[in-house]
């Protein structure tokens, strides 16, 4: 198979607009008779599902939650960059660009990056328009703030919320054409494959989660806009229903899989408190312009702190060790987040780690609080102000600036950060890989489209804050309605398909034996018990740090751990009506096949690259080093059948504006 | 956790929306403090299917308490016995040892149940669909961003309105089962801005009509709502939508 990316040729700053004037059109009228699936309500299906619809043509929205609303992009904290240049620091379409590819460590497209940049200011017009409320300044204007180490301030932000206020806007904009009739909105349905039929993507078969009904849903193309895999670690960010079985179905009827190991673990997310955990909180990266990590310099003192005979107040400066700073001088607490989470599993697996399950670093506000304290002291004339007034000045600065985030850490964890250092370690977070489109978002399989973080195109190995809302809003608004039409075009003498055909039926009757098969095979154990094992084993092996060893272990674990799961699953109540335990074990089958493509893949790259670490290959210093010459490509995996043998295809990326050169955050 | 605590479990359990449901109890032991409310659910699911029992079916998704998905009515309560937390943000450190918890549906005419904890709350959808929205379509086109400042006090109100997750705590809190606080809401954050004003009549009047449809009940100004309410969303968004809504309906 060859993969043709279908890059319009010229300069890279004309190449979108060259596209989007020769791109052919679909008319009006025709429109109307065409029907697009959109499958997922984020930001990238909502946004993608009010725009077709607003075009003209009919549209059927899915989402598994009781409400487009609750689609995961609504937890996003810290805020969506934009190339708008209103701070006057020298930002550009370019510079936003540039961070990105760089930021991605040299693996993503540049291409489809600077199409990314070029409409990220088109985004903030449009959520303006529709009333999302930004952040302002006293002179009613658009505020912003710098964000993950750049040297601009290009994002804006809706205070901790900015996730929540984006989906609600786009949500409200697809609320507007399912009152029109446009959109047929099915809540509570989760897609279960996809019908291929001649080569071309026809439609889906779903489950309504309410009825248990196998539903048959055809289209003259199908939108993937479901999100990342990330909870195939178990313990995630992501939310609980987050999954990767619309996107995994369609890889397994011919879509190509892209960088499946590019996997983002945020470095700061409140540490794992017992074996009952389900999942895992981040607290926002802007935290680490104030806060300072550290863990204890001597082991002595890290064990009795797990003992808890000692407090990490009571530790002298000179028994810390500002690990970050130490390693970093020019970056300090605020390297990325690929090099913020491996430095401080070096230091937990080397014994320095803090709470009792030795898996956690210190997040101090100490400082922060003396610094402000000191200049509000300043500010209001207290020449002779005590050390306890300046703390206590110097919290209430914190306070205004981070409270929801200290109240939320003090209502999970039960310590209150402004007495006691906040403890924090890295988790799984984001996922760069998914589904290889190419330049119209199209996957391999014709008619099929994957975008947001569903797809792989334009975070490399290593994605930047305030980029995942940007990337989703882009694709959904002002690229898809572009490049859908080019497709469409030739499906105007198509006319309604039917879903009475043999395809239909094939992949209807696919979905009703894997039920059965996993509703009557007399199990006794709780489908959970295995996703935390499998968890377990990713984490282990494909997580921060990877290596071949670890990784053919891995995949032969995570064989037997499918084998197991199919064997023993139990799966109580009817088929026929609501069932959480089915709807997660149906997600569970498909997390079990695709760690063990990550693996491949983590195994296959023989080199690191930005959250992909393999500790072969590193440099004295223990930084990542990548291997330019041999793996500069995108690494597609096909399915051939059998989960254990994919076959690779690879997409070399062609850097012609951007000179790649080495990361160093000294 | 050997010296977690032990609790017993009062759960509405009822099969589907037609079915008659029943409180059903439970005990469950080995609670750890630490535990969120829905992590002791799922030791206790976790317990019935190893048992062979069917287990309680609850929504829930992010558990970071922004997607509004959990909706339990614990001890008499929405989300529990906190102030400004979901379900999913109450730890069991909030509860004793040998405590008897009760734990209910939302309860209310416009969200029928459609398994166990787990009800229908589509009406939400529907009144959004009415008029929850600003009239503008996706445009490579629109005016520059800051081509309309917004005063900043105005801004913030809006976004404090917006910030309504869309639980429904406020309907299942109410003796009248209105949902006037979420509809107030989100006619606030538009009323406030700019950019909602030339659809200001059509949108109050059409939200409202729907709610009524819908088959919520009116205000009467009890205010468990806004006290239940995870978001702490105001009341006054209630005064200011029926204020809206008399503007619209004078002649002029």
């Amino acid at each position: 198979m060859e993969l043709i990316n279908k890059i319009p040729d010229g300069p890279l700053d004309q190449k979108w607009t060259k596209y989007k004037n020769t791109a052919r059109l679909v008319n009006p009228a025709n429109k109307r008779s065409i029907e697009v699936i959109v499958v997922g309500t984020g930001l990238a299906g909502s946004s993608a599902a009010a725009s077709l619809a607003e075009m003209g043509y009919k549209v059927k929205a899915l989402c598994f939650q009781d409400s487009p609303r609750r689609a995961h992009s609504i937890a996003a904290q810290g805020g969506i960059n934009a190339a708008k240049n209103y701070m006057n620091d020298g930002d550009s379409t370019y510079r936003l660009f540039y961070d990105t590819i760089k930021g991605g460590d040299y693996r993503a497209r540049e291409a489809n990056v600077h199409r990314l940049a070029e409409v990220s200011a088109n985004i903030i017009d449009q959520c303006v328009a529709q009333g999302v409320p930004f952040a302002r300044d006293y002179g009613g204007l658009l505020d912003n703030r710098s964000f993950g180490g750049t040297q601009v301030s290009r994002t804006f932000y809706a205070k901790g919320q900015t996730g929540q206020q984006l989906l609600l806007g786009a949500y409200s904009a697809m609320s507007r054409q399912i009152g029109k009739g446009n959109i047929q909105l099915l809540n509570r349905h989760e897609m279960l494959d996809l019908v291929v039929v001649n080569g071309k993507a026809r439609g889906i078969i779903a489950r309504n989660l309410v009825t248990g009904a196998i539903e048959r849903h055809s289209a003259h193309a199908v939108v993937l806009c479901t999100g990342g895999y990330g909870n195939v670690f178990f313990l995630s960010t992501n939310a609980m229903g987050s999954n990767v079985t619309a996107a995994w179905r369609a890889h397994k009827r011919g879509a190509l899989m892209a960088n499946p190991c590019f996997t983002q673990i945020h470095p700061t997310c409140i540490p794992v408190s017992g074996d009952h955990q389900s999942k895992l909180t981040l607290m926002s990266e802007s935290l680490r312009n104030d806060g300072r990590i550290w863990v204890p310099k001597f082991k002595e003192d890290a064990e009795a702190i797990r003992a808890k005979r000692l407090k990490p107040t009571e530790l002298t400066e000179d028994r810390r060790d500002y690990y970050l700073e130490r390693r970093y001088p020019a970056f300090g607490n605020l390297v990325p987040r690929d090099v913020a989470s491996r430095a401080a599993k070096e230091r937990c697996d080397a014994g320095f780690g803090v709470n009792a399950t030795g898996e956690a670093v210190y997040l101090d506000f100490a400082s922060a609080f003396e610094r402000y304290g000191k200049q509000q002291a300043t500010v209001k004339g207290l020449h002779n102000a005590t050390q306890e007034e300046i703390i206590a000045l110097g919290k209430k600065v914190v306070e205004e600036k981070y409270g929801n985030l200290f109240q939320m850490y003090e209502q999970i964890v039960a310590e209150n950060p402004y007495e006691t250092p906040m403890m924090i370690y890295p988790a799984v977070h984001y996922t760069m890989g998914g589904l290889w489109v190419d330049y119209e978002l199209m996957t391999t399989i014709p008619g099929c489209y994957a975008a947001g973080e569903a797809n792989f195109s334009d975070h490399g190995a290593n994605r930047l804050g305030a980029s995942a809302l940007m990337q989703g809003l882009a694709d959904g608004y002002f690229v898809l309605p572009y490049t859908i039409g080019n497709y469409l075009a030739d499906e105007i003498r198509t006319g309604k398909i039917s879903t009475d055909t043999p395809e239909f039926e094939e992949a209807e009757n696919r979905i009703k034996k894997q039920i059965e098969a996993l509703t009557q095979n007399n199990g006794t154990t709780p489908v959970d018990h295995f996703h935390k094992k499998l968890g377990k084993i990713m984490w282990d092996y494909c997580g921060m740090a990877r290596n071949e060893e670890g990784l053919k272990f891995a995949i032969s674990e995570i064989q037997k751990i499918r084998e197991d799961f199919y064997k023993n699953v139990r799966i109580p109540g009817a088929i026929n009506g609501m069932n959480p335990e089915l709807e997660k074990a149906l997600r569970v089958a498909d997390f079990l096949e695709l760690g063990e493509l990550m693996c491949k893949d983590a195994l296959e790259r023989n080199e690191s690259c930005g959250g992909h670490f393999r500790e072969e290959y590193q440099t004295e210093e223990g930084e990542a080093q990548r291997v330019d010459d041999v793996y500069n490509f995108v690494a597609a995996w096909e399915y051939s059948g059998n989960p254990s043998t994919p076959n690779l295809h690879k997409e070399a990326l062609v850097y012609e504006n951007i000179k790649v050169q080495s990361r160093s955050y000294k | 956790m050997e010296n977690g605590m032990n609790l017993t479990l009062k759960v509405w359990r009822q099969q589907n929306a037609e079915a008659p449901g029943q409180m059903v109890e439970y005990k469950l032991g080995n609670v750890s403090p630490d535990m969120s409310f829905l992590e002791m659910m799922d030791v206790l699911n976790d317990e019935l299917i190893r048992r062979g029992e069917d287990s309680i079916a609850f929504d829930h998704d992010c558990r970071e308490g922004i997607c509004g998905m959990c909706s339990m009515f614990i001890n008499g309560e929405a989300h529990g016995p906190n102030r400004g937390v979901t379900t999913c943000q109450l730890h069991m450190r909030s509860f004793k040892d040998g405590d008897t918890i009760f734990i209910e549906p939302w309860r209310s005419a416009g969200f029928p149940v459609i398994k166990d904890l787990m009800v229908d709350r589509s009406a939400f959808d529907r009144i959004q669909q009415a008029g929850g929205f600003i009239s503008v379509n996706t445009s490579g086109r629109t005016m520059d961003a800051n081509a309309i400042p917004v005063p900043k006090s105005d801004a913030d109100k809006a976004f404090d309105a917006a910030t309504c997750i869309g639980c429904g705590a406020c309907v299942a809190s109410c003796p009248n089962g209105s949902a006037m606080l979420f509809v107030g809401a989100k006619v606030s954050q538009f009323a406030l801005l700019p950019q909602g004003q030339p659809e200001r009549k059509e949108r109050v009047e059409n939200m409202v009509k729907q709610m009524d449809a819908e088959g919520f009940g009116n205000c009467s100004n009890i205010g468990a709502c806004e006290v239940q309410c995870p978001k702490s969303i105001s009341i006054e968004n209630i005064g200011r939508m029926n204020r809206e809504y008399l503007a619209a309906n004078l002649k002029p």
